[in-house]
């Protein structure tokens, strides 16, 4: 078995073992053992919900940090458009990408403009009609993880086109070592990230075997050192303009961005993970073979809500509406373009996407099924409040988890009460029948007495 | 609720009980047969077929029916999905089975149900399926799905 890599990880000491993020788990990945959370590596899909819910900011997403581009001699900045969102009194999205000059990158490409193409190469891929209907989205890592983990027959939905960070990370080494005559093992190509799913995705690639994305640097991280160099920059003489991305791929930072830019009546754009699942529920449930595409998003807002932003979600969303309205209809890919893209840029995906059927209880099925009667008798005998005291999601995930042999009935705190309140009186029955020998005085039983009715009370 | 299995075939039985008219809770044996199918490892193509089937027999319990029992039999060669209700029975099985027929009242319409997709869904997923119903005394289906 392969070893998994995430983002999302647990700073240990800062962890207070409360529980708070268990229960937020879309995955159930979460268990709190001996005062600490542990996330359940196989399980766990980066969707990045702990870490927004973590009171005490234990759980962390883990990215490169800006130095780290210097192992290249040559960098590539790939900003995600919501990033746009960040900077108050934005007077253009120039602005921004020459600040990533600014801070030592050699070249920038928008990952807007690779969602341009990843739309070309979706509505070209949905003509075969073959495909699976609703085709699902598989821009969000999460979601695709989600899919994997929870909706495994949805696997066939989704779609086979690589992200847009994929395609510009291709793109943007094309165009640069081509324009300057240099070795493309020399490149580094950065995505600057709102989230922990797509770090993942670097190390760990969905559908294709290896990333062309070298890092990733969360925009939390950048913010600080952009602002400050975007102040003072202005175009100097003989600059090369950067922006090429239109309204329509800058729109893919919001919820509904990639269905609106496909040119279709027939898809639904749903964000939050919680409201991704209960679509996902109805589209197994075959409840809806009519739509065409769907496209979910983990965050709410979409990716302008992710767990690494800086600015709030619903501001953020705001300022990018007042952006791509003054963004110019400049010219869109031409069909010359899309034809010289779709032969020479691996867009599609080459890597089969496997179920992780973590939630199977056994490899064989008798076995699996002992386990499950096993189950249902332990979840019965269990208390079915779902406290989350055991440090699991739920009664019947200690149930599972005993099952599997990683917990015991005393992880209960109700079980455990109980078992102490039998053996406590079992203590006291059997402490009347000590040998007493000469020495016994005799308030001695009458003192006992007290001792025992005071105990009740307070066991009870 | 597991009933420990009688026949030496037969390796597992669940059985839940349908409520008619609960649209709060319509769904929920369906959501967990497949919950369950999932944890013993059943191949996810089959999964998909037999909770399809399960929640639109229960769809059709809790929407038609008096309220009833579903049950799933699983053994080493099949999943076997029973429903049996208390009533009202349906009159013309071949004209029930059709591509968008349906009786299906103004209330369940609103809620999206009652296009007269279901039993035919049902046969889609299917590899067996057997249908028998009395008026004034109640519908047992029987899905089959081979592994
Ligand atoms: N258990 C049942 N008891 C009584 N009548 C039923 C039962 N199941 C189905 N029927 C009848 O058969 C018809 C067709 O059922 P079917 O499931 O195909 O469609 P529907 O339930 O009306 O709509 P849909 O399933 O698409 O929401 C129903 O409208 C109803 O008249
Ligand atoms: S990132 Fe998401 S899936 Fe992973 S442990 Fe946190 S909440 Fe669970
Ligand atoms: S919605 Fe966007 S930011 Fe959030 S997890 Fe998915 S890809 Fe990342
Ligand atoms: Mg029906």
């Amino acid at each position: 078995m392969q070893t998994y890599y995430h983002s999302v990880t647990l700073d240990k000491e800062k962890c207070m073992g409360c529980t708070n993020c268990i229960k937020r788990c879309p995955t159930e990945a979460i268990r709190v053992r001996d005062g600490k959370a542990h996330i359940i590596a196989e399980r766990c899909i980066d969707c990045g919900e702990c870490i927004r819910v973590c009171p005490y900011h234990a759980k962390v997403a883990v990215t490169d940090p800006l130095t780290s581009i210097n192992r290249f001699k040559y960098k590539i900045a790939l900003p995600a458009p919501s990033l746009y969102g960040q900077f108050k009194k934005l007077a253009s999205i120039e602005k921004v990408l020459q600040g990533l000059l600014a801070l030592g990158f050699d070249y920038v490409f928008e990952v807007a403009r690779g969602a341009e193409f990843a739309t070309e190469f979706i509505k070209y891929r949905m003509k075969d009609q073959h495909l699976e209907r609703p085709i699902i989205s598989s821009a969000c890592p999460a979601i695709v993880r989600l899919i994997q983990v929870r909706f495994p027959e949805l696997i066939p939905n989704l779609i086979d086109v690589e992200s847009p960070m994929e395609i510009a990370a291709q793109m943007a080494k094309n165009e640069f070592s081509k324009k300057y005559g240099v070795d493309k093992k020399d490149i580094g190509a950065f995505f600057i990230t709102p989230c922990a799913a797509k770090m993942t995705s670097i190390r760990n690639p969905i559908g294709i075997y290896k990333s062309s994305v070298d890092g990733a640097i969360s925009i939390l991280d950048i913010y600080g050192p952009l602002s400050t160099v975007m102040g003072n920059g202005s175009l100097s003489n003989g600059q090369e303009f950067l922006q090429k991305a239109t309204a329509v791929g800058v729109g893919w930072a919001k919820s509904g961005g990639e269905g609106r830019s496909l040119d279709i009546d027939n898809y639904l754009a749903v964000d939050g993970i919680i409201n991704v699942i209960k679509v996902l529920e109805e589209i197994e449930n075959g409840k809806l073979y009519d739509l065409d595409f769907f496209e979910g998003l983990a965050c709410i807002g979409g990716c302008l809500g992710g767990p690494l932003v800086f600015e709030n979600n619903f501001v953020a969303q705001n300022r990018l509406k007042k952006l791509i309205a003054k963004m110019e209809p400049h010219e869109l890919i031409s069909s010359d373009e899309i034809e010289q893209a779709i032969n020479q840029c691996e867009w599609k995906w080459n890597k089969e996407i496997l179920p992780k059927p973590v939630m199977k209880l056994d490899d064989d099925i008798f076995s699996a099924i002992k386990k499950m009667e096993e189950l249902e008798r332990i979840y019965a005998d269990l208390p079915g409040l779902d406290c989350g005291s055991c440090g699991a999601h739920s009664c019947r995930t200690l149930a599972e988890d005993i099952v599997r042999g990683h917990a015991s009935e005393l992880d209960c705190i109700i079980k455990f009460r109980e078992k102490v309140r039998i053996l406590a009186q079992e203590m006291i029955e059997l402490s009347d029948h000590i040998p007493t020998g000469k020495e016994r005085k005799p308030n001695d039983k009458e003192e006992k007495d007290e001792n025992k009715r005071n105990y009740q009370k307070y066991t009870r | 609720m597991t009933e420990s299995a009688n026949n030496e075939d037969l390796v597992m039985v669940q059985t839940y009980e349908i409520e008619a008219g609960n649209f709060t809770l319509a769904g929920e044996a369906a959501s967990n047969i497949k919950k369950l199918l999932r944890q013993l490892g059943i191949d996810a193509k089959i999964v998909r077929k037999v909770s399809i089937a399960a929640y639109e027999a229960e769809l059709n319990m809790v929407i038609h029916s008096l309220g009833g029992i579903m049950r799933l039999e699983i053994t080493p060669k099949e999943i076997v999905l029973k429903a049996r209700d208390d009533g009202p029975g349906i009159e013309d099985i071949e004209l029930a089975m059709q591509e968008g027929y349906s009786t299906a009242t103004e209330l369940a319409r609103e809620l999206g149900f009652g296009a007269g997709m279901g039993l035919p869904n049902i046969k889609r997923c299917s590899d067996k399926l057997h249908l028998q119903s009395k008026l004034g005394q109640g519908t047992y289906l029987e899905a089959r799905f081979f592994l």
